[in-house]
């Protein structure tokens, strides 16, 4: 009978750990790569000079923004959370190589993140990692977070130096930048079991200069939230697309 | 001969005592002295110590934090430079804020006690959590001039914060976030709330005539914005001071980018006051009496002020007399003078 009885329990515990390692093994990798661009160019900080819609030369000095509330949509609509929150930032080659080591398994068709840090982050005081406050994306004297900052030099600036800086953030109305992107994949993303699929996402910079609002650095070089930094997060909602295949 | 040797062991005597002394800097803090312990009547603090658990070593390396000038870009200056104790952390007869080079700043340095209780900090409001509420005098070209990479950078060289730190969390992980959280545990039970007023109010004292009838005059006339307990209602109001044009300070329009909000300032609490001057967010008025009188004033000669402010209207002299003999019993000397927000550099 005893005997019998601690077969069962033994069986039982085999299947249990059996189906808790099938569990942890329907688990691929995800690799995702942000490449920053200028149109059709590379980006490339301070040597290479661009041009705006108006036809106004700058350079590029500075170049990064947070990414986080990242969700993987499966092709039945269900959402997969990935956290944390990244910092990518152009001139860190590590920061634009995102890696997810516990991806369950499965045909996914999009993805969904938010530019920025959502609203309880900027109020939840000291943080540290990628939302720790010395590492320059955070505002003293009027909390929260930076959410995007591009900065460089332009002849047609009127500030000092000739430089022009975008700092954009806000997490209240009525200046809230927090935008939300969504992504579509051309061809579904499989997540296999011990695998790592790649992904990369193409980051127009130009985009942030451009559409709907045109920005001309002779009248605007300066913007630190408010209204200027709502209008430039409308013009960069749209800088991030999904690399073709062959395109990596 | 005998003489000789008696000032020998003295000598000796006091440098054993003085190494013992700097080797256990200032009060130690048991773990009854960070108990946080909500006064009577008061409020749910809006601060949550849930994820910033108060130890003694906290409070600790909090305190020394406050009271070191390595958070000033020359180490020149500490938190204490401008939040004296005894002035319940204000700046004793400064009217605007002090930095490194002998810089001034633009507002008057606010006292700090019952900050748990605040819904943002900062004259303007433009600070939402009391942790992040330091990298602004840390930071501030007029103040500390300090970044917080170098702040860090200087602690972890330093062999005694090192220790501290692996005190507090058990790992040699320096980073700001513990800087800022130890600084609010040490901060954050900066708890006023045992004046002659907390202990009338809780049938413990008595108040003269005059202070009893400074207190009904207060509730009537100034209670709406500085609401008890906390004699603040967390609000932001034009008070009608006119502003000063060398500062051109805006005030919480600079936060909220709100043309609505320009002139208006936090509404402080007004425990201690006794202590704190000069007042207002610039320091402009040195003694009570010359508040009362503006506000006695504010109705006559200014559009800006806020409706409840306009709605004092003249208060007699013996009305003002009683108002600031009322004010001056909400002095708590219990805080004024509790070791455990003491210099651990002072024996």
């Amino acid at each position: 009978m005893r005997k019998t009885f601690r077969l069962i329990i033994g069986l039982i515990i085999l299947l249990i750990s059996q189906l808790h390692s099938s569990a942890q093994h329907s688990t691929g990798m995800l690799s995702i790569a942000f490449k920053h661009l200028m149109d059709g160019q590379v980006l490339q900080l301070d040597s290479a000079v661009y041009k705006n819609a108006m036809g106004q030369p700058f350079t590029v000095s500075n170049f990064k923004y947070y990414i986080s509330n990242i969700q993987l949509v499966k092709a039945d609509g269900k959402e997969i959370a990935v956290p944390g929150y990244f910092l990518i930032n152009e001139d860190e080659e590590a920061s634009k190589q995102l890696m997810f080591n516990s991806i369950p398994a499965g045909e996914y068709v999009s993805l969904h993140f938010i530019i920025g840090v959502d609203s309880l982050h900027n109020c939840s005081g000291a943080q540290s990692g990628a939302l720790d406050p010395a590492k320059g994306m955070f505002w003293a004297w009027n909390s929260g977070y930076i959410f995007l900052k591009l900065e460089g030099k332009a002849a047609a600036s009127a500030s000092p130096g000739k430089i022009f800086e975008y700092h954009i953030g806000g997490y209240k109305a009525p200046a809230n930048c927090i935008r939300k992107v969504n992504l579509r994949f051309e061809k579904n993303l499989h997540i296999e079991q011990k695998n790592t699929a790649y992904l990369t996402i193409k980051v127009n910079a130009a985009e942030v200069l451009r559409s709907p609002a045109s920005i001309d650095f002779s009248t605007l070089s300066s913007v630190t939230g408010f209204h200027n930094a709502s209008m430039i997060a409308d013009n960069y909602t749209d800088m991030f697309s999904i690399a073709k295949p062959d395109e990596k | 001969m005998k003489n000789k040797l008696l000032i020998f062991f003295s000598i000796t005597a006091c440098i054993l005592l003085f190494g013992f002394a700097a080797r256990f800097p200032g009060n130690s803090i048991s773990k009854k002295d960070v108990e946080l312990k909500i006064p009577a009547g008061f409020p749910k603090p809006l601060y949550d110590f849930k994820n910033n658990k108060i130890s003694p070593a906290g409070f600790t390396l909090g305190r020394k934090l406050f009271y070191d000038p390595i958070l000033s870009k020359d180490s020149s200056i500490s938190c204490q430079t401008c939040h004296q104790r005894v002035a319940a952390f204000a700046h004793i007869d400064h009217s605007l804020s002090h930095g490194i080079d002998g810089r001034i700043g633009t507002r008057n340095v606010p006292a700090l006690q019952n900050l748990i209780w605040q819904t943002t900090y900062m004259w303007d409001g433009g600070v939402n959590n009391l942790e992040v509420q330091p990298i602004n005098p840390i930071t501030n070209p007029d103040e500390m001039n300090e970044s917080l990479a170098h702040v860090i950078a200087k602690l972890k060289q330093n062999t005694e914060y090192v220790q501290l730190f692996r005190k507090v969390y058990r790992d040699t992980i320096i980073n700001s976030e513990r800087l800022l959280k130890t600084l609010a545990q040490f901060t954050g039970l900066m708890i006023s709330a045992n004046s002659r007023y907390d202990r009338y109010i809780a049938g413990r004292d008595t108040f003269s005539m005059q202070e009893k009838s400074g207190l009904q005059l207060f509730r009537a006339k100034c209670a709406s914005c500085h609401k008890e307990p906390l004699f603040s209602d967390n609000s932001y109001r034009s008070n009608g001071l006119k502003p000063d044009t060398s500062l051109n300070d805006t005030g919480r329009g600079k936060v909220s980018g709100l043309q609505s909000d320009n002139y208006k300032f936090r509404v402080p609490g007004l425990r201690n006051i006794e202590m704190t001057f000069p007042y207002m967010h610039d320091g402009r008025f040195r003694k009570l009496k010359d508040v009362l009188n503006h506000y006695s004033n504010a109705a006559s000669h200014t559009t800006t002020a806020d409706a409840d402010i306009t709605r004092i209207g003249r208060l007699s002299d013996k009305e003002r007399t009683d108002i600031i003999a009322f004010l001056l019993t909400l002095t708590d000397k219990e805080f004024l003078y509790d070791a455990r927000f003491a210099d651990p550099g002072l024996k």
